[in-house]
């Protein structure tokens, strides 16, 4: 499938996932996965940084616009865009993803795809509560809700990385 | 300005990045009178219109039950309706208009997990609602308004640190106070019933019809557990809300037509 087409799809029914189902999943009361920016981890390897800034304004925005809360997410994603090229960095040791197209669980393997994401998610959670909390007087609260979000946010990436697995099964590698 | 160029062509990641947090920054500090950002934009038109779209799904779930609920309620006002008749009288034509007239509207955003929760309706000052009227369900006492837009309208559930009404005991028409101080959605507190009150589990509470906000008898809920004071003052107890406030979905909005009479008639009070 043409690569833009597979992004705007891949953008769209991300976002309806999160904004119309996830939104109103509430696991003890207060926890909320946040999936949608599953779709900036995806991008191609070699997109431009202002594209891949301005994708996750784009989301962030779209995201914020449903939830009412008009900046928040927008600045999460932002910085979670911003630090992507570094994580890619530090946790790709020989070159290998220069020659690929983008991240995936298959060509990638388990383990790389698990720290990858990991991070992303950790960066873009703690910004996000931060913001949303604007103080540093409930830090405590802050952060162990960060915690129990980033688990479940990372639990539901790795499921929908399961479901949509692309590739045959001789180009698995699971650690 | 070749220097500058070069710079602004090395730095631009980071520089279109600090651009971009600053305005997302920026809206979120210009939103952050919290209750007003809320009714903006669960009221606002594109939200709202998501909202109605996502509820027009979600309400076929619920079908059965809202028929079921439709079904009992009909029959119930069936029978009133047969016991009125006993005193029908002439009408009236030019001073026909009731006391209290009843909005229908649907439930579009609702939440029952937060420490004050609010209620989001999808009928606004163009159907003739204003502030400080009251929502019930067809099971039960639901809100109060307190925001109107065009076309939307955001209440204070009953679940909400503000949310204070007056009650009576429908066997006794004794009068007390309904709070709320969660985290559990089914259970309130009734707070000022005088000692001399018999109550006990399952005893039914109605509103009293002392505030313009809700007419008399409409059923608020049950007592669970009577609480005696120690101090032997004022009795307190929990309750069951007859509404399922994690299933709100169709609500009625009650409109006082004789809000405005009744009010300067409050104004008369001689000052003390």
């Amino acid at each position: 499938m043409n690569r833009y087409l597979m992004n705007t799809f891949r953008f769209l029914g991300l976002l309806a996932l999160q904004v119309l189902v996830l939104n109103y999943i509430r696991i003890n009361g207060y926890i909320n996965p946040y999936v949608y920016i599953l779709y900036i981890m995806l991008l191609p390897f070699g997109i431009k940084g202002w594209m891949l800034l301005a994708a996750g304004f784009v989301m962030g925005y779209s995201v914020d616009l449903f939830m009412g809360t008009p900046g928040l997410h927008t600045g999460a994603t932002v910085l979670m865009a911003f630090m992507r090229p570094t994580i890619i960095r530090m946790s790709t040791g020989a070159q290998e993803s220069e020659n690929l197209f983008e991240p995936s669980l298959s060509k990638m393997g388990m383990r790389w795809f698990f720290s990858y994401s990991l991070w992303l998610v950790i960066i873009h959670h703690l910004a996000l509560f931060f913001l949303e909390s604007f103080s540093i007087a409930q830090i405590g609260n802050t952060l162990l809700r960060t915690f129990f979000s980033v688990i479940f946010t990372q639990i539901f990436i790795l499921l929908l990385m399961l479901m949509f697995k692309s590739g045959s099964k001789k180009t698995e590698r699971l650690a | 300005m070749y220097n500058l160029l070069r710079f602004l062509q090395k730095f631009n990641f980071l520089l279109l990045f600090l651009v971009l947090e600053v305005v997302a920054v920026m809206m979120l500090a210009k939103s952050h009178t919290y209750q007003r950002s809320k009714i903006i934009n669960s009221s606002s038109s594109v939200a709202g219109y998501f909202f109605t779209f996502r509820a027009n799904f979600a309400d076929y779930f619920t079908l059965q039950h809202t028929n079921d609920l439709l079904v009992k309620e009909n029959a119930e006002l069936r029978r009133k309706l047969e016991y009125y008749r006993q005193f029908e009288y002439p009408i009236d034509t030019l001073h026909s208009k009731t006391d209290f007239e009843y909005i229908p509207a649907r439930v579009i955003s609702n939440t029952v997990h937060l420490r004050n929760n609010y209620i989001v309706i999808n009928k606004g000052s163009r159907h003739g609602i204003t502030k400080d009227m009251g929502i019930m369900s067809s099971e039960g006492v639901a809100g109060i308004i307190t925001g109107v837009s065009e076309n939307y309208s955001i209440a204070i559930s009953l679940l909400h640190k503000y949310a204070n009404i007056s009650i009576m005991f429908k066997h006794t028409d004794q009068l007390a106070n309904v709070t709320w101080s969660g985290p559990d959605f089914r259970v309130g507190n009734i707070v000022d019933i005088p000692t001399y009150v018999n109550m006990k589990h399952g005893d039914t509470l109605l509103t009293s019809g002392n505030s313009l906000i809700f007419p008399e008898g409409i059923i608020v809920g049950t007592i669970d557990e009577p609480i005696e004071s120690a101090a032997g003052d004022m009795n307190a107890a929990t309750m069951l809300f007859a509404t399922d406030f994690n299933k709100l979905k169709s609500v009625f909005v009650i409109k006082n037509n004789n809000k405005f009479e009744l009010n300067s008639l409050n104004n008369l009070r001689p000052d003390e």
